[in-house]
Order: structure tokens, then sequence, then C-alpha cells
């Protein structure tokens, strides 16, 4: 089922946000999260057996893979994966599933700006989806910094292009603390505090749509 | 017998030395290790530098070639850099195609040179549409003890700096290129970003310059990149514990600080290496 959310928060707006849970049969949990026109597909698989080469003695080993829409991945997609992955890892509860191995795998249907928050979101609402113990949500916001210094949140490709400096977080939801942040282009210190605390209201909304999703999901069936 | 305990327990053993806001090897948590560099030490490259950062190694060489710049952006050259942690450096890389890390470190500096803007791509052009410099700078790693990110920035920028290239121009008549390789000027370094790398422990404490060890225990890691004026051109936090906006921004202040010191230790080197 989808459920479509517009945020609007001063000068800080989102763009509509959709979100399908359980489209797919095979893997454990899947979602696929649209954010405007960007749109990307996760399936994830586990708590299941690893290979032996693989296996952590006390927690489950996380893997992600990352599948841009043409091409082969290359080294850009290993690094986004390390990203999603050491995420992931900081809110799993892994201890619980020791020698096992949890597969995430994100397919980019579309990209029109904001795509690593939007994986960011995919692949919590996967972790929701599959039911896997968690510490915490956690959502991705990206803040693009305008030439005039204006902050404008979730930004589509175009005006990724044309902003100074582009910043990615990932926001948990217990206390709002950053788990992940990466950011392109330059900017002074204020800058980079002021998109954080803007990302952290974002994230507001975003954990309220999360919530509205899984209810709408449960209530159903 | 605290080795033992070492062993069964890496963990407990560490929590004790940051109970009494020590390391094992003698460190405050701000304190970084001896940073030593040398300069030019491979004759065959173009510009070379060799970073000491405690006992992790990181050598960077760079060699210039002449290209012919992309059809879509025809006023610039190209930085092609590469990040190889080769089986030598440390146990747990095997030898074959560049693992996770390294790829991920080599996007990391591809992002630090791009994002600080230290080389401006135009800068590398020679004849617009034509001619222009594709500068390769390889870092490989010699011996992994930790904090990868920041010797590798650093020896990235000292590589840079010694880099001299000879001055091409295009013969009118004949089309074809002429190197002069009598007249060499260096590369014109625009900023000079320092990466300064913190680990982040049991969800609260923050410490400098991990080691290899420390790093294996630590629950996540944060690596800032400043310039000269204070601007943040890189914020890496690839996940890990946790951190609230206050913690983040000691981490800045701590980083400003450190690129003063390194910004120093670069100016000295350079400063010897030139010919008076």
């Amino acid at each position: 089922m989808a459920v479509e959310l517009e945020a609007a928060g001063g000068q800080c707006r989102l763009r509509p946000f959709s979100c399908e849970l359980g489209l797919l049969s095979r893997p454990d949990g899947s979602a696929t999260f649209l954010q405007g026109d960007t749109s990307v597909l996760a399936g994830l698989y586990g708590p299941a057996e690893a290979k032996i080469s693989k296996e952590l003695p006390d927690r489950a080993a996380l893997e992600v893979l990352l599948r841009p829409k043409v091409g082969l991945p290359g080294v850009l997609e290993r690094s986004r994966e390390q990203l999603l992955r050491q995420t992931c890892e900081a809110v799993i509860l892994g201890v619980l599933h020791p020698r096992t191995a949890i597969s995430l795998v994100l397919q980019v249907l579309s990209d029109a700006g904001s795509l690593l928050s939007c994986c960011l979101n995919a692949a919590c609402m996967a972790l929701l989806d599959a039911g896997l113990p968690l510490a915490a949500l956690f959502c991705g916001v990206t803040c693009a910094l305008q030439p005039d210094g204006t902050i404008l949140l979730d930004p589509t490709a175009r005006q990724e292009q044309e902003a100074r400096a582009i910043l990615t977080f990932a926001i948990a939801s217990s206390e709002r603390k950053v788990l992940m942040a990466t950011t392109k282009g330059s900017c002074s210190v204020e800058e980079m505090q002021q998109c954080l605390a803007a990302a952290q209201r974002a994230a507001d909304t975003i954990f309220q749509f999360y919530r509205d999703s899984v209810r709408r999901r449960y209530s159903k069936s | 017998m605290a080795a033992a305990f070492k062993t069964v327990e890496p963990l407990e053993y560490y929590r004790r030395f940051l109970k009494e806001n020590c390391r094992p090897d003698g460190r405050e948590l701000g304190e970084f290790r001896t940073t030593t560099v040398n300069i030019g030490s491979i004759t065959t490259a173009d510009g070379s530098a060799l970073v000491k950062l405690g006992n992790t190694t990181v050598i960077c060489g760079v060699k210039a070639e002449l290209a012919a710049p992309a059809v879509d952006s025809a006023n610039k050259g190209y930085i092609v850099p590469n990040v190889e942690l080769p089986s030598l450096c440390a146990e747990r890389f095997r030898s074959g195609p560049p693992g996770e890390e390294a790829q991920a470190a080599s996007q990391f500096i591809a992002d630090v040179i791009e994002n600080s803007q230290m080389i401006v791509k135009e800068d590398l052009c020679i004849a617009n549409g034509k001619l222009a410099w594709v500068l390769y700078c390889d870092i490989i790693c010699l011996d992994y003890d930790g904090n990868l990110l920041d010797a590798s920035v650093f020896a990235l920028l000292a590589a840079l700096k010694n880099v001299h290239l000879p001055l091409v121009t295009i013969n009118e008549e004949t089309g074809l290129s002429e190197v002069n390789l009598k007249q060499k000027n260096p590369l014109i370094i625009r900023k000079h970003p320092v990466a300064t790398s913190f680990a982040i422990f049991d969800d609260t404490l923050l410490i400098v310059d991990p080691t290899a060890e420390e790093e294996d225990l630590a629950t996540g890691t944060v690596t800032i990149v400043t310039d000269e004026e204070g601007r943040l051109c890189s914020v890496h936090k690839p996940g890990g514990s946790p951190l609230t906006g206050a913690k983040l921004q000691d981490c800045i202040t701590r980083a400003i600080t450190r690129h003063k010191e390194v910004k120093k230790l670069i100016d000295k080197v350079i400063k010897s290496i030139t010919p008076k």
C-alpha cells in the first residue's frame, strides 16, 4: 500500500513522499521509497545462514549491495555501500543473531536528486518490513546550500547541480542524533550546523511518515 | 599478565586506560602520533611524498601525462586519485581486486580534491579542447596502523606541492606539442585541506588519531577535512554510533587546531627542499 505525505516547514520543504512495503515475495523484507521523482527499491534477506568465511562469532554480518540504474557498480557505489552498511550496523541489534548473514540489496529505479537519502529511507523501511530488531530508526535527509546561502531540503537534480554544497545526514530516531554525515562541496562551520538543525527538524516529519506507513500496512491485513 | 588480559578482554583492557584519560601507547585522548614527512623521494615520479603517522606509512606518487580534454569540459584537465591497500600493509588485506576499504578511500580522496578545490582543473588545461594534463595520484599504504585517511590526504597534499610540470607549448605550424623539460613550474595549489580522524568509543568518548587496534574496538569513526580558512571541505561520518551536533562541533574545533600544526609542518619541509 502507498501512503502520500507532503511536508512544509518554513522555507524547508520536502518533496512528496510515497512508500510501498512488502511488494516483493522472495525477500524477507522489501520496500520501495519515492521522494519526488527519485525512487529506490530495497530488498532484505536475513537473518540467514552465513558462509563460514563471512560469519562473525558474536553478531550478524551485514552486507549491502547498491545497484545503479545503468551500468555496473563502480567506486562511488562501493563507497555508498560502506556508508549504508555502517549506518545499518549501528542500529541493527546484531548480537541477537550471531553467526548469521543479513543482505540488503538496493536498486536505483530513478534518480532525480537526493539519491543517498532515498536509499537510507528505503533501507530503513525494508528493515522494518523484515521485522529485524532495531535499536532505533533512521532517516536520510539531504540539504543543499545554494550560492546565496539559503538552505534547501530534499533538492532535485537541478538544484543539486546549482548548489555550492550538498550535505546528507542520517538522523536516528532516538534524540535526533547524527548517525551518518557526508558532504560534497565546502561550507563554513555555521552553515553545516544550520543544515544539521534543519535536517533534524525534517526528520520528525519523516519518522511520522514511517509510523503512518507501518500502521496502514498492519491495520488492513 | 596484562598481555593475557588484553587477549581475552581487549575492550575491558582498553576501558581501564580510558578511565584514566589516556591510551595504551601513552598518548592523551586528543594527542596525535608523531608525524613525519619526506618529500621528493621517488625520482621517477613528477612529485612524491612519504608520510608516517606513528606506524602508519603512506606514500603518494604523482605522475603527469598529456591527454585530450573531455568534449563537454574542453578547458579542464584531469586528476585521478587511487588508494591502494596492498596485502603488504596488513594481514587482513588479500591480494586481488581492490576491496571495499580501498575503493571507499579512493572515493573519499577524490571528493576531498573536488570539494576543497585544491587544484582547479582549469589550471591543468594547456590548449582549450586539444591538450590538458592528467595527474595520476597513486597513494599506497605501506604499513597500516590505523588512520589511513589522514595520512593519505597529507601525503597527497605534500606530493602535489612537490610536483613540477614542464612547460608545454603547441607548435603553430605542425600542431604537435612540444615539451620543454628544462623549464619546470610548480603546480598551483589553491587550498590546503587537512584531514583529522576520530574514533568513537562506547557511544560517547572521542579519540583522535586511532591506531589499528583502537579502530577495531571503536563503535564508529568521524573524519573532518578543513582548509586554511576554517571552512569544512568534508564531514565524513560513515555510520557508527550516533553523535549529537555538539560533539560534532568539538571534532570540528579539534580539526581546525590540527590544520594549523600540519600546515606548519608542510611549509617547513617545502622550504627545506627548495633550492636557494
